[in-house]
């Protein structure tokens, strides 16, 4: 069976030639939960970006290819990539203030998107959503599909767009710092529900974070970027059990635990950036764009 | 125990509740806290913790008097500050200073961080020896003194927050708010900022209010912790014995709620608590 997302050395450049992507190589294999972890700048939220084909103009995707179930990106024209993305891939966002809609009651919102690009009926457009917002364990979905989202509260918002994301019965949601936004006991309640959804559909996770905290609890694989670069990869049990860069090693020791207050908060060691920087410096005077 | 830099009775603060304000006329009062009775004892680092909406900030900008309080005291030395004019309130700045969220935004773009760290010495009637002052200041933060001549743009998340720290403590003040310094930064950085307010507050026997949405790092910090919700104090106690044995069940659901990096299969299985 092929990956649910596959991506194979992809490198993007900035205007003035640096590189921000550095041969990014990761897949997500059907039903499973890959964390990407970075600090910020690491590169993280522009791989995702870089698969819905959203990155900002000035950045250019020099090599590399992107595969959702065995389908590359750059073969399909604008078209046929936007129909595949909209039906097998779905994103979660960090603010959902921003991803909705504040001038549109949420009921249609939601629905838009199964009848427009999915060309379902708005029967049973209707259905699915509500359908899907008690799965998210909202007592009273049909007042919810009347609130304007500035009504609802914003662990109350973010469980509106996990329900729309997993709707349409996406392959692979790509879940971008989910969140990062909430108090912890929200935080709490979603990434339970986002576990509980995962495994009922059988969906693919990418899901994108700073925080190890999180990594540890919502993931079964884990790749760890720094400066565009992935410098681990791993299962996650096998990743907190045994961390192999000392990159890792110090991201670990510096992820505060109200359990252990002096073995964690060590800031990162000098040798462990220096250590970096000149791991990155040799990767790029090796690295020969494959298309010249 | 140290004799008391704050003693906090009865603080009751009320402010104008926006989302109720009608199209004309004044918005209505909303009580956001809800009688507060503490001491912050000298020379210690407290946290105060709560989930949004919890009122610790609206605390934290009672405590430097940025608003008034609508009932009960605030002593600072056995001195009432609860209802000082800006003027009275004058003096007393100096020793009641506050380190925020966002360098960026509280940070000017249009100075250099010279400008920035001198501003409050020369208010405060210690413009000779500038240079030499603000030298000082970025040497206690462990920032070079060419960071001097640079603007806030050019300038980490990190190196940021040490130019505020360096500007708090300028003026060796008494106090210090931080209202959620490191929630901002990497990990890795975050790690760095709190070694450094730890080993000055060790220093220069600084009293701190810590403001945190984050227990992990209340933990590292403080002797003592204040945990609140909406309005109200839930649980105040020394640090350890909030952590080892919390006596209230909100103060166990939020230990609860801190995913911790390490694997437990169990922790996302447990109920949490039902959502509205």
């Amino acid at each position: 069976m092929s990956a649910c997302l596959e991506i194979r050395s992809l490198s993007a450049l900035l205007p003035n030639g640096q590189r921000v992507l550095r041969s990014v190589s990761l897949a997500v294999q059907p039903g499973e939960v890959r964390a990407l972890v970075g600090e910020s700048g690491a590169g993280k939220t522009m791989i995702g970006k870089a698969l819905l084909g959203v990155l900002p103009k000035s950045v250019r995707i020099i090599e590399g290819e992107m595969l959702i179930e065995g389908e590359e990106l750059s073969r399909l024209d604008a078209k046929a990539r936007r129909t595949l993305i909209g039906a097998r891939t779905a994103l979660i966002p960090q603010d959902p203030l921003t991803a909705l809609n504040r001038s549109r009651r949420i009921g249609p919102q939601m629905t838009d998107r199964l009848v427009r690009i999915l060309g379902w009926s708005g029967e049973r457009a209707d259905k699915r959503i509500r359908q899907l917002l008690d799965e998210v364990q909202f007592r009273d979905p049909q007042r919810v599909l009347k609130c304007y989202p500035h009504e609802l509260s914003g662990g109350m918002r973010q469980r509106v767009l996990i329900a729309a994301a997993f709707a349409a019965e996406p392959r692979l949601i790509v879940a971008d710092e989910p969140t990062t936004a909430l108090d912890v006991t929200v935080q709490k309640q979603i990434l339970r529900l986002i576990a509980e959804l995962q495994r009922d559909h059988g969906t693919a996770i990418l899901f994108v974070t700073h925080d190890l905290g999180v990594v540890a609890k919502i993931s079964q694989k884990v790749s760890v970027l720094y400066a565009g670069k992935v410098v681990e990869e791993a299962d996650t049990a096998a990743l907190f059990a045994a961390p192999q860069h000392p990159y890792t090693r110090a991201l670990i020791a510096a992820t505060p635990r109200y359990t252990d207050p002096y073995a964690s908060l060590k800031p990162v060691d000098e040798t462990v950036l220096a250590g970096l920087t000149a791991e990155i410096a040799a990767a790029d005077k090796a690295w020969r764009p494959a298309h010249g | 125990m140290a004799e008391p830099l704050f003693s906090v009775r009865g603080l009751k603060v009320a402010l104008p509740d926006m989302t109720r304000k009608p199209l004309i006329g004044r918005a209505p009062l909303a009580e956001i806290l809800k009688g507060l009775d503490f001491d912050l004892p000298k020379g210690s680092v407290t946290g105060i913790v709560g989930e949004s909406g919890s009122g610790k900030s609206t605390l934290g900008r009672a405590l430097v008097r940025l608003i008034e309080p609508s009932a009960g005291s605030i002593r600072v030395e056995g001195r009432d500050i609860s209802h000082l004019s800006e003027a009275e309130l004058r003096p007393l700045r100096r020793d009641l200073q506050m380190i925020f969220q966002d360098p960026m935004s509280s940070l000017n773009p249009r100075h250099t961080i010279f400008n920035i760290i001198a501003a409050p010495l020369r208010q405060n009637g210690f413009g000779d020896r500038l240079k030499e002052r603000v030298a000082e200041a970025l040497q206690r933060v462990g920032l070079p003194r060419n960071f001097a001549s640079r603007y806030r743009h050019e300038l980490s998340g990190g190196q940021r927050q040490r130019v505020g720290i360096a500007r708090a403590l300028a003026l060796s003040p008494k106090f210090v708010l931080a209202d959620e310094i490191v929630s901002g930064l990497d990990v890795s950085t975050q790690a760095q900022i709190l070694t450094l307010l730890e080993k000055l507050a060790a220093e220069m026997g600084l009293t701190i209010a810590f403001i945190s949405h984050d227990l992990s790092v209340i933990r590292r910090l403080c002797r003592q912790v204040i945990v609140m919700r909406e309005g109200r104090i839930v649980e105040a106690s020394a640090t350890d014995a909030l952590f080892d044995n919390p006596k209230e069940a909100y103060t166990r659901d939020l230990l609860a709620a801190i995913p911790l990096p390490e694997i437990d299969a169990d922790w996302l299985r447990l109920p949490a608590k039902a959502p509205a």
